[in-house]
């Protein structure tokens, strides 16, 4: 047990800090217009639920690695919680298939306003490799209404990572 | 001017519950080589769900509405009696039975209001979280007993005040009854190896699993009374075990002194508690009971020695 | 005006059931005129037996009278002593709120069964405990003992129809005379040691018993009142009786008729026969330990929402059992004053069990009519329809669960604290005693506790889990008024407790005869404080507390997010819809309890699949039966059964029917008798 907390304490901190990270701005903004004092209520803290509506899991791979040691989303009081009636973002990753298109409306439904939906990767944009198959909706914005999406396939966490600081900025831009 | 008290601590609770979860996260975070969120993050989080809207399940009745209400007023009846500076000689709810049965109460419309969503989580999650309660009262009493049977007398204030003047001999016992006070104070407050407050898996949820339904403010205010649980609890870790720094005048710079040597005290143990979840895994569900059933027979055997001496 | 009233009082209170009894005899044919009418009278009746033992509790009276008739060994003698008031007070009350609550009740029955047998029974029944409480002549008070049980037997077999109402008749019937004749032997050797039938003259014996009288009197005592009780392994019939007599029945059942047991059992060991050795008062409370914590876990076991209630009665003779095992120890051991404590604690908690008790089965009574099953498995959802029940329920729950500020904290409260008074007094083994009495009183609040979430939480939360629950309609305007005053009375019992325990304490001054000075309770109107300020607590200022911060709390909160709005939609459930068969089960819920403590309860599983073919993998039918051993008929009652009926069965040839063989018998019986009466000559 002491050998654990030695070892904790040698290792050197690993935290990738803001800077070094490589932020492109691809966010594309569709969908509905958020009123700009919704989006002040998000600064500082941050309650995500992921959904996932039939995706590849590789966009869930990528995101469960923001909590880990190297990205440590937690630094930004952004956390993910269990239940949609706690949560502000969905996150929804998937081409939707017909078996959780109903579930992704309850989501939703479930989630209390204010409420910013983000589709992760590009099979939520517009279906991606699943584009065209008789099993999906061709992206989420068929069946719930989404304001932002982070483009990849899957998105690396640094770059979810920083359009997550850049929904962030945009919101203390409106307030200063 | 007795209200005027009562009314500080309870300030002194609300204000300072959240940081002691943030201590906890915090800790956690460092432990596991990452930087974490601020130890204000609470606050932030407490703000932000005090400003989003509710949404209430059909199936839910007036019992679900109320009970972060009942919850939370529980919670701040036992503040105003918690000894942090100065032990009042007469408080509402200064005796232990007192605090071990509101914090039932609290317990009792948590678990109802779980029960009224008609959800599968939060009518298992109020099961297991009953099953914990029920075995732990007895560790609870006893170990709460021994620096009462030490000081003679029950009332909180009156342990806290002379807890400081007795022999080393006389802290054997109340070592031993700490260790089981602190067994029923993690399985309480749904901390490692009881219950992972962070998790997302409903199957292996005790607390969390409760409030699964709430958003909005109702959240807000049952994490707030989670957060003042833990912190009353901390509280009384702090003093009613270890010489306590209560002071003896009502005024003065002293009582201000005592208060941050409390809360100096409570977050020690507050570390204390990450550190330990940090360090081990959380226990299947049935081996819950042999643990609390190990904080009884502490609180037992020293209460026994302490009589005996 | 009040000396005449108190003299009197009894007499009247017995007038009213009398001509309530009669008149629904006579009114028979017509259910409603029967229904209220003996109902009201049985108000009435209840009514001024409030007014008349209150007045003799505050007035401080005592109020004797005394009959002789013509037969011999048997005189009506009658004698109310705060005691006897105090006892006196209890049945009135809860007769009270059960008689408002049964013209709604069995407005049910009409036409199904006759109504005016019920009303002649009932008033029988509560008049005759009544009288029980009362009497002073042991003969007298046996055959009131048989006339309660026969009334009662009556009114638990009333719904005659009904599965299992029979059964639960004849356990009871056949438990309760075997207690009976315990009860009998126990006066009959008193009655050799003091020569006399009056209660007055086993007072003044009291320490002149030898000490295997007192032993056997003990033993006998504790087994004929602790079967009427409740008290563990006597318990047996409880569980089946009181669920099967209609609800208000089973509220006077099991909130006072079982509490006539415990005032035997006071008399018996506090005035017929003093001092006791420490053991015998640590026996009894060990009796109460077992009790309370058996009693509790049975309870989490049960689904039928009476039989839950049932269990949790034994639980609380057990608490009160706790209170009354402290007090003949303090008692052996000198400790007058703790004495004291632990007999108000006990008469408090009986005052207050019967209250919430009573109101608990009004509730299970309405929610079994609304639903008409009794299986807990198919409520739920109550509450949206059922809203007076279900706050009444509530109010119950919270009080038997010992949750401040109502009645049922403040008698555990004060238990505890005669109990903590107990460990440091005394020896190494009685320390040890008391330990093991405290650390059963703790459990048994925590699983009470657990157990009224999921009765309540099952019964009237969430979703309705089947059409009838679905279907249910609140209950009549009576039904409620009745639940109403005893919830109302446990929140005055629970706040005002600093008003009642100076009352409880001179009763305790009237049986013991102590009335030493205030050291060891203390209380004014606000506090009740123990032991010169070792514990004190202050309920109405906890209540206040209590809703001043919850004022606060909504106030603050509503300022903050006034703005906010609040929608209703779906529970949250992952996606999936949810159905009816989704909501936890009363069976789910206790489930890890009762596999924790399963060395107590010991749970059975049987399976009984019928499989298609030889094939091991598919059935065409299953059934499992989760179910509990009864050890105590296993292990207890099976054996005694056993060998009662070898015995008998060998004593069977002395009939042989042989008349020679007849006759043979009387000429030995009279050689013997010649010989014996010679040889006392000499």
């Amino acid at each position: 047990m002491i050998a654990t907390y030695l070892k904790i304490l040698r290792t050197p901190k690993t935290v990738i800090s803001t800077q070094f990270l490589s932020c492109q701005k691809d966010i594309v903004r569709i969908g509905l217009q958020i009123e700009g004092k919704v989006k002040k209520l998000f600064c500082g803290a941050l309650a995500i639920r992921e959904v996932d509506t039939g995706s590849s899991n590789a966009e869930e791979q990528e995101l469960s690695a923001l909590s880990n040691s190297y990205y440590d989303i937690e630094r930004f009081g952004i956390s993910f919680v269990a239940s949609p009636r706690h949560a502000d973002m969905l996150f929804v990753t998937g081409p939707v298939s017909r078996n959780m298109a109903d579930a992704l409306r309850k989501t939703y439904n479930a989630t209390p306003n204010p409420k910013i939906v983000v589709a992760v990767g590009d099979t939520a944009f517009d279906g991606g490799i699943f584009k065209g198959s008789y099993a999906v909706y061709d992206g989420v914005d068929k069946i719930i209404p989404v304001h932002f999406y982070i483009p990849g396939d899957p998105p690396s966490p640094s770059r979810i990572l920083c359009s997550l600081l850049e929904i962030l900025e945009m919101c203390d831009g409106i307030r200063t | 001017m007795n209200i005027i008290f009562f009314f500080f601590q309870i300030l002194f609770v609300l204000l300072f519950s959240p940081l002691c979860i943030g201590v906890i996260r915090k800790v956690n975070a460092l432990m596991q080589s990452r930087k974490g969120a601020s130890i204000f993050q609470p606050y932030r989080n407490l703000k932000k769900l005090f400003h989003k809207d509710e949404i209430i399940s059909e199936d839910a009745s007036w019992i679900f509405r109320i009970a972060p209400y009942v919850v939370s007023a529980s919670t701040l009846v036992i503040a105003t009696s918690v000894p942090i500076a100065f032990a009042p000689a007469f408080a509402p709810a200064g005796d232990i039975l007192v605090t071990i049965y509101l914090v039932a109460m609290g317990t009792f419309f948590l678990a109802l209001a779980a029960m009224d969503t008609g959800s599968a989580f939060g009518g298992t999650g109020s099961s297991r979280e009953m099953t914990l309660a029920a075995l732990a009262e007895g560790g609870l009493l006893f170990t709460m007993l021994v620096p009462a049977v030490i000081v003679g007398s029950t009332n909180i204030g009156m342990i806290a005040s002379r807890i400081g003047t007795l022999s080393i001999f006389q802290y054997a016992p109340l070592l031993m009854a700490f260790v089981g006070f602190f067994l029923v104070l993690l399985s309480e407050n749904a901390r490692y190896p009881f219950d992972n407050p962070a998790t997302h898996l409903e199957l292996t949820m005790v607390h969390e699993a409760m409030i699964l339904e709430y958003s909005g403010k109702r959240l807000a205010l049952l994490e707030w009374a989670a957060a003042n649980k833990l912190f009353i609890f901390l509280i009384l870790a702090a003093n009613l075990f270890f010489p306590s720094t209560i002071s003896g005048a009502v005024f003065g710079i002293t009582l201000i002194v005592s208060g941050l040597l409390t809360l100096f005290k409570s977050l020690i143990l507050a570390g204390v508690i990450a550190l330990i979840e940090s360090s081990i895994p959380k226990l299947r569900y049935f081996r819950l009971p042999d643990l609390l059933f190990t904080s009884f027979v502490l609180g037992v055997i020293s209460l026994i020695i302490s009589i005996a001496m | 005006m009040v000396d005449v009233i108190i003299q009197n009082g009894l007499a009247i209170t017995l007038v009213f059931f009398l001509v309530g009894a009669f008149g629904s005899i006579l009114f028979q044919k017509s259910p409603r005129i029967c229904n209220a009418w003996s109902h009201a009278f049985a108000f009435l009746g209840s009514a001024a037996g409030v007014l008349f033992s209150a007045m003799v509790l505050v007035l401080g009276k005592t109020v004797s009278y005394q009959q002789e008739t013509t037969l011999p060994l048997f005189e009506i003698s009658v004698r109310i002593d705060p005691l006897a008031a105090f006892f006196i007070f209890i049945v009135s009350i809860v007769a009270l709120c059960t008689s408002l609550y049964g013209i709604g009740y069995m407005a049910h029955y009409h036409g199904k069964y006759n109504l005016g047998i019920f009303g002649f029974f009932y008033n029988v029944f509560i008049a005759s405990m009544l009288l029980i409480f009362s009497a002073q002549h042991a003969v007298y008070f046996l055959l009131l003992w048989e006339l309660m049980s026969l009334a009662s037997y009556m009114l638990v077999t009333f719904e005659n129809r009904t599965e299992g109402t029979v059964y639960a008749g004849y356990i009871y019937f056949v438990m309760t005379h075997a207690a009976t004749a315990c009860i009998a032997f126990a006066f009959l050797l008193l009655y050799h040691a003091a020569g006399s039938f009056d209660f007055d003259v086993l007072r003044a014996n009291a320490d002149e018993l030898t000490p295997s009288v007192q032993t056997a009197v003990f033993i006998l005592a504790l087994i004929g009142f602790g079967t009427k009780a409740g008290i563990i392994p006597l318990h047996i019939w409880l569980p089946h009786a009181h669920p099967a007599a209609p609800a208000h029945v089973s509220a006077l059942m099991s909130g006072v008729m079982i509490k006539t047991g415990i005032f035997m059992l006071i008399r018996f060991f506090l005035e017929f026969s003093h001092p006791y050795a420490p053991w015998i008062g640590s026996i009894i409370l060990l009796i109460g330990a077992a009790s309370s914590l058996l009693g509790v876990l049975y309870a989490l076991c049960e689904h039928d929402l009476k039989r839950l209630l049932a269990y949790h009665s034994i639980e609380n003779i057990g608490i009160i059992l706790l209170g009354f095992g402290g007090a003949m120890i303090f008692a052996s051991l000198g400790l007058q004053s703790f004495m004291r404590l632990s007999l108000v604690g006990a008469f408090y908690h009986t005052v207050n069990h019967a209250v919430f008790k009573a109101l608990l089965f009004l509730g299970a009574g309405s929610v079994a009519h609304a639903t008409h099953t009794r299986n807990i498995e198919e409520y739920g959802g109550l509450i949206k329809t059922m809203t007076w029940t279900a706050l009444c329920f509530l109010i119950g729950s919270m009080a038997i669960s010992g949750l401040p500020p109502f009645n049922g904290f403040v008698s555990e409260w004060l238990t505890f604290q005669a109990l903590f008074s107990g460990i440091s007094s005394g020896n190494v083994f009685l320390t040890i005693i008391f330990i093991a009495g405290i650390a059963s009183l703790a459990f048994t609040g925590g699983l009470a506790l657990a157990c009224f979430v999921k009765a309540f939480g099952v019964t009237f939360l969430a979703r309705a889990r089947s059409n009838e629950a679905h279907d249910a309609q609140e209950c009549s305007i009576s039904m409620r008024a009745g639940m109403i005053v005893l919830a109302l009375l446990t929140l005055v019992f629970g706040v005002f407790a600093g008003s009642v325990i100076p009352v409880l304490s001179h009763i305790v001054q009237s049986v013991t005869g102590f009335s030493g000075h205030a050291a060891a309770l203390f209380s004014t109107s606000t506090t009740v404080s123990v032991r010169n300020q070792f514990a004190s607590i202050s309920p109405p200022i906890i209540a206040l507390a209590y809703i001043g911060a919850l004022i606060v709390v909504m106030l603050s909160v509503y300022s903050v997010t006034r703005r906010r709005t609040v929608t209703r939609g779906l529970t949250w459930d992952c996606g999936t819809p949810l159905t009816r068969r989704m909501e936890i089960t009363a069976t789910g819920f206790s489930r890890s309890l009762l596999m924790i403590c399963k060395t107590f309860v010991r749970p059975l599983k049987n399976v009984h699949i019928q499989h298609i073919d030889q094939s091991h993998y598919f059935f065409t039918f299953q059934k499992i039966e989760l179910s509990f051993l009864d050890i105590y008929e296993l292990y207890f009652y099976r054996p005694i059964a056993v060998c009662a009926e070898y015995v008998t069965d060998r004593a069977r040839k002395i009939q042989s029917g042989n008349v020679n063989a007849y006759i043979l018998y009387i000429v030995l019986v009279f050689i013997c008798m010649i010989v014996w009466l010679s040889l006392s000559n000499v």
